[in-house]
């Protein structure tokens, strides 16, 4: 089925297109303004050039260093998230009842956790894991775990961590079934046929038949890991210490906590270009696997 | 569909893990303070519904419960309409730049809010709709509209060609055909959109959160509130956040076979 090439086509692009622009590129506009330039107040600018990306990107400076650290901070939070979501997603689509009221019941608990406004979620682990009032402190406080997710780092990212795959993990999983869901039952029979182990079922025909929403999954996943920020915020507010302070909890700091726009901005483009190159890049293997994939269907 | 052995008990053991926190959230919410911070207790000892009245009774509670839906509701017409000619037209057509509008748009929806939250209030306060329901339905288009341009293109795509141009030979217009023929052959496509902008805007706390002050402020900000000076009021935190998981927890019920479909952006 190939597209007509129609360029009245962009009538019907242009009120999103409008939208869109309207929130993102005048505001982004202003924040290329703000990166060039500094202020001493009362709205007084005067030209900065590349000044304070130079900053940025240098570890040795204050702006640089707390940059740096937060990013690397970020990335090794997205990679545990997505070492831990998407094995345990898959795991759990597995495991979903075959039929009747139970998977509906199922699909709805599962979904639960993603309807939660952020700041919520953020309550919910703040209370469940306090050692005073929380059950899940107080349980392991009781064994005999020094847990205290206020004053220590490690709790605290493992806090962090439990959380986030309390949160997502069921994004992961719904993706997954809706990929397993549209395996045709001929082909289990085929490999019944075959004698096929349930892990050569998994390997040869459930797993590349999952591909493309695994794509989805990690990208979605990836990007929002790495901008994540009210949940961490509400448990640990960036603590102790900056032990949780992400990228996006450091430039809420800079920008709105010390009105130093002309770092916030120049921390934001930076940062919005790591994400524009990651997405690109993911974008881009993602239509590719569909181009491969469609005339091997055909053919099938 | 093939499963694992022992799904059942995998099964169970994870929606425990995703329920025990919210149950917990839901026990403390009919606890009284003094019993949360003096006892441990599995359920409540002494039930109270003090927490529900005075966040029904009290307007500056009630109020943005209020505050928030009206945004979301916005937020949800804004997105809905405006995306569904350009899904039409990313799904049918080909034009200049088509990709690369198309990447241009699913970029924002993966833009961090924290780069957006300052020029924004920026933007919003010079054109006057700052703390009014309008500048958070507006900001939260960035990542909203995207998503349902994405969500929506998936289904019309499913929509066979053929009965775009039998209704086109049959004379129909364009506007009439849209509206006649396209929107109630892709309805469910149009409410797993709708389902997903009212949850992105809903959850979303950063953005709203920077954009209001007074007279819109959104629930989420309000439950900032409860630290006082004689210390937290746990007990109407709590019930504060089981108040904003209902409407999630009721969509959810509406859409629960279109969820998993839906979460694949329509690209099952």
């Amino acid at each position: 089925m190939d597209k007509t090439i129609n360029q009245k086509a962009w009538f019907l692009v242009l009120p999103v297109f409008l939208v869109v622009a309207f929130s993102a590129v005048l505001p982004l506009m202003t924040v290329v303004n703000y990166s060039m330039q500094d202020t001493f107040g009362n709205n007084q600018f005067f030209w900065n050039g590349v000044g304070w990306f130079k900053e940025l990107l240098d570890p040795s400076t204050d702006l640089g260093g707390r940059f740096l650290a937060s990013l690397g901070r970020n990335l090794l939070f997205s990679a545990i998230i997505l070492a831990i979501e998407v094995p345990l997603g898959i795991v759990v689509a597995l495991s979903m009842p075959r039929d009747g009221w139970s998977v509906a019941a199922c699909l709805v608990i599962l979904a639960l956790p993603l309807l939660i406004p952020w700041n919520v979620v953020g309550t919910i682990w703040q209370i469940f894991g306090r050692p005073d009032i929380g059950l899940l402190g107080y349980v392991l406080n009781s064994i005999g775990i020094d847990y205290n997710y206020v004053s220590n780092a490690l709790d605290a990212w493992i806090t962090v961590i439990v959380m986030d795959v309390w949160h997502w993990t069921s994004l992961v999983a719904l993706l997954c079934y809706a990929g397993l869901k549209s395996i045709p039952e001929a082909y289990y029979q085929a490999a019944q046929i075959d004698g096929a182990s349930r892990w050569a079922v998994f390997k040869a025909i459930q797993l590349p038949k999952m591909n493309r929403v695994l794509l989805i999954a990690v990208l979605l996943r990836f990007m929002d890991s790495f901008m994540i920020y009210t949940e961490p915020f509400v448990v640990t507010g960036g603590g102790p210490g900056n032990s949780t302070t992400f990228v996006s909890i450091e430039l809420v700091k800079i920008a709105l906590g010390q009105f130093d726009l002309g770092k916030a901005a120049a921390l934001s483009l930076v940062y919005n270009l790591i994400i524009l190159i990651v997405c690109w890049v993911f974008y881009t293997v993602m239509t590719n696997a569909g181009a491969e994939r469609r005339p091997v269907e055909g053919g099938a | 569909m093939h499963t694992i052995p022992g799904r059942r008990l995998i099964m169970a053991l994870f929606l425990i893990f995703l329920l025990l926190p919210i149950y917990w959230l839901v026990n403390m919410s009919f606890k009284t303070n003094a019993e949360i911070v003096s006892s441990m207790t599995l359920w409540p000892h002494t039930p109270t519904l003090q927490h529900y009245k005075r966040i029904f009774t009290d307007e500056s509670w009630y109020s943005g419960y209020i505050n928030s839906l009206e945004y979301v509701v916005l937020n949800t017409i804004i997105s809905i309409s405006v995306a569904l000619p350009a899904a039409y037209a990313f799904s049918r057509y080909r034009f200049l730049g088509d990709k690369h509008l198309f990447f241009w748009l699913l970029s924002n929806r993966m833009a961090p809010a924290a780069v957006y939250a300052l020029p924004f209030f920026n933007l919003y306060s010079a054109i006057g709709l700052f703390d009014t329901p309008w500048a958070v339905a507006l900001a939260h288009c960035i990542f909203n509209v995207p998503l349902a341009v994405w969500i929506l293109e998936g289904f019309v795509s499913g929509v066979p060609r053929e009965i775009d141009e039998t209704a086109f030979l049959d004379g129909y217009p364009f506007p009439r055909f849209f509206i006649k023929i396209l929107i109630p052959l892709i309805a469910s496509g149009i409410g797993v959109a709708a389902f997903f902008c009212f949850m992105f805007s809903w959850v979303e706390l950063l953005l709203a959160r920077t954009l209001t002050s007074v007279a819109s402020k959104p629930i989420s900000a309000i439950m900032t509130r409860t630290v006082s000076a004689s210390g937290m009021d746990w007990g109407l935190l709590a019930a504060a956040g089981v108040l904003t998981i209902i409407p999630g927890a009721l969509v959810i019920w509406f859409v629960r076979n279109y969820i998993a479909r839906g979460f694949a952006l329509g690209r099952v």
